[in-house]
């Protein structure tokens, strides 16, 4: 029991006064409205107390930093020993821009790499493809073969700085382009670090990026955990992702909830496939969550999400090295909750957010910058978003001591409440068996069109406020600068391909796509294949439609 | 009886970005008209092919890529070319207030963007789309 029988006696005679207080008050003026509840409709109530976590046990729930179960943290140190990584998500037109804004932000003081690239490259069509029309450089950079991934990385230190990608049904070609530049910087594939997102069930959920179906797969995001297992240590071959169920519109729970599933069937799979033991691999899985705006609802959800994943670990896998049981995550300030009206309002929310982000002790971390919600960002923009973070962690001394929230009686019941109801669905999911087949019957998706349509009526009817389109609705001041993509950049993209399919050794491109295709069809690790298949320039296409060959392709099921 | 509005919800291009083309269908539906989900992924061609296959009155483009300004014009292009001109065609997304007359002048109807309440949209669907 969490307190003496004494103080629990104290606090319900004092609670029960204040009860009776509030009764009298509220008679006389009604609150302002009857229900108050979290962003995602959890109801809260008007005050805890000791009783709200009477049943909890210090050191079976709460404990210390670097112990289980690690809901105060993976680090007995916390913040002190270095911050969270300023990791800025950035990409843009050609691989020659990007390259340029990646050593502007590393010059203002960024810390890690983290691409974004567009539409093509991460569906897994060239430039050129016809279905590619319009989409090049629009949502970040255009990459369709080695020579550009390059030219993405030049000046670069590859054994110094660590790089997310944000790409998922190629993953295994631009990690593949990644392995092959660093051979060709004479860095070994043993000091380059840095992560994958290379989560498919999310893409099925939410993000809608797919190619081929979900068991496939899965099996290319297991022969990737094999790989870095055994070649590429310090790499992160998974960030299960939570960012974009949260952006699809799902609730808090949800997300948490179908992240952490979705790290169970991929810890099952790679057990299953590769027959690895679950202490190989499971230190390098890594995770990535939303921090939406309600402020404590976010940082319950993140120290519930990393007790819960300790409590995985250790007791459905039986993972034994206390690393397997570290929940290590990077957030993202949630793009959903700005707004295009008002737009300076955004470096508000994003300041809440990231400073929810970092009481909820992540290990990485992205602010949106104000103009996102219309626009890629411009340098100042981005700037402005990055000090966000220097100030947090700089001027307010939020990173000074540990978990601060801990032990407040608000905090610990409802990251208990988080955790409760996550629990059941990933109960219900598991009666489903598992979340490949929750995804076939529409479970995952349905379950957030609900959440996402709820919301978007309750803003309409103003029961949720979004200062600037529901409340406090006004002209703009200050219009800001749109920061467009030139039309040229799908021109000049174009152009290069070519010039890059003139000059390489067409007889070595089929060879290496036939021996991928065949490792495909055999069911061996496609790694290697793949390493082989872009150093000699065969475009992400290629390789890709070599996937679609095999495995077959997937489809929107159009559900709503 | 009367025959409801029908309404395609298209997601053009390589975009996945759906929570917005999947809240505006499911409110479409709560509205009281018939509406057709494409989902993601679909090319301007089997946008078109579809719209007049199905006999839609009102196609309802979303795309948050940036690649409006080639994937709108195009739907109505091949609309027309197919003699649907009737088929009235109309956007939202991350539309820059700046392409808007450029995609007024190629013949998209009109552009919603973030932050219109749904009841705005359903309104100005009731205004402006007869069934065909």
């Amino acid at each position: 029991m969490y307190f003496t029988k004494d103080l629990l006696k104290q606090s319900k005679a004092l609670t029960k006064k204040w009860e009776d207080q509030v009764k009298r008050l509220t008679q006389k003026n009604a609150d302002q409205k009857e229900r108050w509840s979290t962003v995602s409709d959890l109801e809260i109530k008007r005050l805890y107390t000791p009783e709200d976590i009477e049943h909890m046990d210090f050191e079976r729930d709460i404990s210390v930093p670097g112990e289980f179960p690690f809901l105060r943290g993976n680090q007995p140190t916390g913040y002190r020993g270095r911050y969270w990584t300023f990791r800025m998500f950035s990409g843009m037109g050609t691989a020659k821009e990007t390259n340029k804004r990646w050593h502007l932000l590393l010059k203002e003081g960024q810390t890690g790499l983290s691409t974004a690239f567009d539409f093509p490259t991460l569906m897994g069509y060239d430039t050129d493809s016809p279905i590619a029309r319009g989409e090049c450089g629009k949502c970040g950079v255009a990459i369709d073969t080695l020579e550009d991934f390059l030219q993405l990385v030049d000046g670069i230190p590859l054994d110094q700085i660590t790089t997310s990608m944000t790409i998922n049904p190629p993953a295994t070609v631009l990690w593949a382009m990644y392995c092959a530049a660093a051979e060709l910087k004479g860095v070994p594939l043993k000091k380059i670090g840095g992560t994958i997102q290379n989560d498919m069930l999310k893409e099925f959920i939410a993000q809608k990026t797919f190619m081929c179906p979900p068991e496939p797969s899965v099996k290319l995001i297991c022969d990737t955990i094999e790989f870095g297992t055994k070649f590429v240590p310090r790499w992160n071959t998974v960030s299960i992702s939570g960012y974009h169920i949260r952006e699809a519109g799902s609730t808090a729970v949800q997300e948490l909830a179908f992240t952490l599933r979705d790290g169970i069937e991929y810890v099952e799979s790679t057990m299953k496939q590769k027959k690895l033991d679950v202490d190989d691999f499971a230190p390098r899985l890594s995770f990535f969550f939303n921090s939406h705006i309600d402020f404590f609802e976010e940082i319950c959800k993140m120290r519930a999400a990393r007790r819960m994943w300790a409590r995985i670990m250790r007791d459905r896998f039986k993972a034994k090295n206390p690393r397997s049981w570290w929940m290590r995550f990077h957030t993202q300030t949630a793009g959903c909750s700005l707004t295009a009206q008002q737009p300076y309002n955004n470096v508000v929310r994003t300041a809440v957010e990231a400073l929810a982000a970092v009481l909820g002790g992540t290990q990485s971390l992205h602010t949106n910058s104000l103009d996102e919600v219309l626009c890629l960002p411009s340098e100042h923009a981005v700037e402005i978003a990055l000090r966000t973070q220097q100030i947090i962690a700089e001027e307010t001394g939020a990173a000074n001591t540990i978990d601060p929230l801990a032990g407040s009686y608000f905090i610990e019941s409802l990251t208990n409440t988080m955790e409760e109801k996550a629990w059941e669905y990933i109960e219900k999911i598991d009666d489903m068996g598992g979340m490949v087949s929750a995804i076939e019957k529409g479970f995952p998706q349905m379950e957030i069109a609900d959440a996402a349509y709820n919301y978007q009526r309750q803003i309409d009817k103003g029961e949720k406020v979004m200062i600037g389109i529901n409340k406090y609705v006004g002209d703009d001041k200050a219009p800001i600068p749109l920061v467009e993509i030139d039309e040229k950049v799908e021109e000049e993209q174009t152009k290069s391909l070519q010039a890059v399919k003139r000059k390489r050794n067409g007889k070595l491109v089929v060879e290496s796509l036939n021996s991928l295709k065949k490792a495909c069809r055999e069911g061996e690790n496609v790694m290697p294949y793949c390493i082989e298949a872009v150093k000699n320039l065969a475009t992400v296409q290629e390789i890709c439609d070599v996937y679609r060959e095999v495995y077959g392709e997937y489809h929107d099921p159009g559900l709503f | 009886m009367e025959r409801k509005i029908r309404i395609m919800v298209a997601k053009p291009g390589l975009d996945g970005h759906d929570r917005g083309a999947r809240i505006l269908a499911r409110c479409f539906r709560d509205a009281g008209f018939e509406v057709i989900y494409t989902g993601c992924h679909q090319t301007p061609e089997q946008i078109a092919s579809a719209a007049i296959q199905e006999d839609v009155d009102l196609v309802g483009l979303s795309c948050l890529s940036g690649a409006h300004k080639y994937l709108f014009p195009k739907v109505v292009e091949l609309l027309k070319e197919q003699g649907a001109q009737d088929i009235a065609v109309i956007g939202g997304g991350i539309i820059p207030e700046q392409d808007f007359e450029q995609l007024y002048k190629a013949g998209v109807k009109e552009i919603f963007t973030p932050g219109k309440s749904l009841e705005s949209i359903v309104e100005w669907i009731r205004n402006n789309i007869a069934v065909h």
